[in-house]
């Protein structure tokens, strides 16, 4: 038992020595959000903006959702990221009524947030149907689908079905009638295969779509001009664009300068080449790609960012943790207290969490370390309190009667006889932070969940595995450290018992 | 010398003990008998100096449990519980020497009294290095017999401390027990609800029933010259088996 406070000290040393990966904060950051377009654009900004002020970037790419990194935006945590004005409009502002780009630009600026002109491509709801079937029918817009609505069979997503602005206001602005045993609702990454497939004539979908290459499909042009148009533009801090005058004239370069050929071509070699985000963009800018790492320092490199998410919350869950579990046991209101809280704590889905997090610690490393450090606690605090409250009364009353003060009780009798309980707490909140870790990529933290997000967007399973399995390894080792820290840490009598 | 005296205690209006006195002269062995709900649990833990009591005095040669600091009254008094009590995660050296350790003591001290400990209990030298659970029910009480004199204490208290044994070591350990008092030259006080086990281990006897003292004495004295029925009663229920003529 001698041993055990020494081994945890250097546990706790090694831990905490390990090397902060956190980015030096003078760097220029870039965001984007979690789907192809998002990392294309983001990585296009990156390197235009190295190759204006001959320093590096910062990329925090594929942060989980509008909220998170426009979140991240207003907090300083990045600089740039790219939006669509629809999507500002709706989704942030919260004033769809702002239909012109100046009017969501001025809206922003109250914001202390700057907007640039659009890129040169709208993305917006669109009908699609097979070359083969618009040649045949002579289709060219929407308001050609009249003359075969009869028969017309359609896939649509979910989205499509039920948003105001989508099937059934272009319906009503078209006049169009379609059987409605001949609209199947379906996942929109299903809606493809089933147009490939035959089984229907026209599909919704987003007009830079990568697979309208893919499936030889030709995008019905909106004649009446009924869905509202999604122009994407950069969004920068006002702040950086005084100060890094030559980063955002690089930026508002680009303006008009992306066509919406460019863009499918671009998605359509992410999603259906496998192409680099870094190449893609390079070969756009007319640069040379940037040499791209190695796949051994890449996992290298996230093995240390995950290491240090999980270290960090580790630390705490046991400094933490294991005090409260004491409290919880001593004093019986509090301790409920304390055992709710921490496990209400576990209901916040992680997003949401995250979501919370945000303005108060930025983005990047910090709310993902709060994130994992709230959702660690749970394991170690019921594990006190249970291993604690099941240590033989009998025994407390023993050492009481052989004269123990308080204190040689807590540290002679009830620790080590509580200590498997605890230390199984520990372990579980370990493991359950090296799964949960992967979700800290959402807030640009990387770690083995940077290649799994980016993997799912591009629905690519090898670079998915590039982060989940070390993220297993990692899993199994701790569980493997933690049968050896068993035998460190528990007391001989117990641990043969057993 | 450990004395009780007057000794009060009630349990939310409740009286669990009323006025017991109780002495048992230095080197004397007594045993308090009762059955369970008798009180003699909680008038254990009253001279363990682990309950309060409304009144009266525990003392050890005329020095009340009031005058000593918590700790300084457990080295007075060398506890035996029941079944030995032993902690499960350290060996038996390690529960022998835990309060010696806390105490400070020096390695070469600690040594040289689990020595003299463990030859007087008649305890061989490997079993120190065992863990409870690799102990016999008989060991473990060796052991804990041995922790229980570490401090060199007044008085040894011993609860139930045969109940857990099965009854051919019972045989051996009460004999070997006796001796072991002999040879420690302690006071002892063991509480017990084992007739049989008061008899054979104490000279004195002091049964307890819903909190009062029924009758001290020798066991001839509780046979022969009962204070009340339930004196009669209490020992005839222990008899020992019918024998043959009353078998059919």
């Amino acid at each position: 038992m001698r041993a055990a406070p020494a081994t945890l000290a250097a546990l706790l040393i090694a831990a905490g020595g390990w090397p902060a990966p956190l980015p030096a904060a003078e760097h220029i950051v870039v965001g984007s959000k979690a789907f192809t377009e998002g990392y294309v654009l983001g990585e296009i900004a990156a390197q235009a903006i190295e190759a204006a002020t001959q320093e590096p970037a910062t990329r925090k790419l594929g942060m989980g959702s509008t909220g998170i990194v426009f979140a991240a935006l207003k907090s300083g945590a990045i600089d740039v990221y790219s939006d669509y004005t629809g999507t500002l409009a709706e989704a942030i502002l919260k004033r769809p009524d702002l239909k012109s780009a100046d009017d969501i630009r001025r809206a922003l600026a109250g914001l202390g947030l700057v907007m640039s002109a659009p890129l040169g491509f709208d993305d917006s709801y669109a009908l699609a149907v097979k070359e083969s079937f618009a040649a045949q029918h002579e289709l060219h817009s929407i308001s050609d689908l009249k003359r075969v609505e009869s028969a017309l069979r359609a896939a649509f997503s979910y989205e499509f079905m039920d948003r105001k602005d989508g099937f059934q206001g272009m319906a009503a602005s078209y006049q169009l009638h379609l059987a409605p045993q001949n609209i199947r609702r379906m996942e929109h990454s299903l809606t493809f295969q089933a147009i490939d497939d035959g089984a229907v004539d026209v599909i919704d979908l987003y007009s830079t779509d990568a697979k309208i290459e893919k499936s030889k499909l030709r995008v019905l042009k909106d004649d009446h001009g009924y869905f509202p148009v999604y122009q994407a533009v950069w969004v920068a801090r006002r702040e950086f664009t005084e100060q890094q005058p030559r980063a955002w004239a690089a930026l508002t370069q680009l303006q008009g300068a992306i066509s919406e050929r460019a863009m499918i071509d671009m998605n359509a070699q992410a999603d259906i080449g496998h192409v680099s985000f870094a190449k893609i963009a390079a070969q756009f800018l007319g640069a040379e790609a940037p040499r791209s790492q190695s796949l051994k320092s890449s996992i290298l490199l996230r093995t240390r960012e995950h290491l240090w998410l999980v270290g960090i919350a580790l630390l705490f869950s046991v400094a933490v943790g294991i005090p409260l579990g004491l409290v919880a046991v001593r004093f019986h209101a509090a301790g409920q207290g304390i055992l709710i809280a921490s496990a209400l704590i576990q209901t916040v889905p992680s997003l949401a969490l995250l979501c919370f997090l945000i303005p108060l610690f930025g983005v990047g490393m910090r709310p993902a370390l709060a994130a994992l450090c709230m959702y660690s606690l749970l394991p170690v605090v019921l594990n006190t309190f249970t291993g604690i409250r099941g240590v033989d009364p009998k025994h407390l009353e023993n050492a009481r009667a052989f004269g123990m003060t308080r204190r040689q009780v807590l540290l002679r009798v009830v620790l080590p006889l509580a200590s498997p309980t605890i230390l199984a707490g520990i372990k579980t909140a370990t493991i359950v932070s090296i799964g949960t870790a992967t979700l800290a990529a959402l807030v640009g933290a990387g770690g083995y969940g940077a290649p799994i997000v980016s993997g799912l967007s591009l629905n690519d399973v090898p670079t998915i595995l590039t982060g989940a399995i070390p993220a297993a390894l990692m899993a199994l080792i701790a569980y493997g450290v933690f049968e050896l820290l068993g035998w460190a840490l528990i007391p001989a009598g117990l641990r043969k018992q057993a | 010398m450990l004395t009780l005296q007057n000794i009060t205690k009630t349990f939310a209006g409740m009286p669990a003990l009323t006025d017991v006195n109780l002495t048992v002269p230095k080197g004397a062995t007594h045993a308090l008998i009762g059955s369970s709900g008798s009180g003699k649990t909680t008038l254990l833990r009253i001279t363990l100096g682990l309950i309060p009591f409304d009144k009266g005095y525990v003392k050890i040669n005329d020095q009340a449990l009031s005058s000593f600091s918590p700790v300084q009254w457990a080295d007075q008094i060398g506890y035996v519980p029941q079944e030995g009590g032993l902690f499960p995660h350290i060996n038996a050296f390690q529960n022998v020497s835990l309060m010696a350790k806390l105490r400070g003591w020096d390695r070469l001290k600690i040594d040289a009294r689990v020595d003299e400990l463990r030859k007087l209990v008649g305890l061989d030298v490997p079993l120190l290095g065992r863990f409870p659970f690799e102990l016999s029910g008989g060991q473990q009480q060796r052991v804990a017999i041995m922790r229980a004199a570490m401090m060199d204490p007044e008085v040894l208290l011993l609860d139930e401390p045969m109940a857990a044994l099965d009854p051919l070591i019972r045989r051996t350990l009460q004999q070997e027990l006796k001796s072991i008092f002999q040879r420690l030259g302690k006071t002892v006080l063991l509480v017990t609800h084992d007739l049989g086990e008061a008899v054979y281990l104490a000279e004195q006897i002091t049964l307890l029933h819903e909190g009062k003292i029924i009758q001290s004495g020798a066991y001839r004295e509780l046979l022969r010259q009962p204070a009340d029925p339930f004196v009669s009663a209490f020992i005839n229920a222990q008899r020992s088996l019918p024998d043959a003529s009353e078998v059919a």
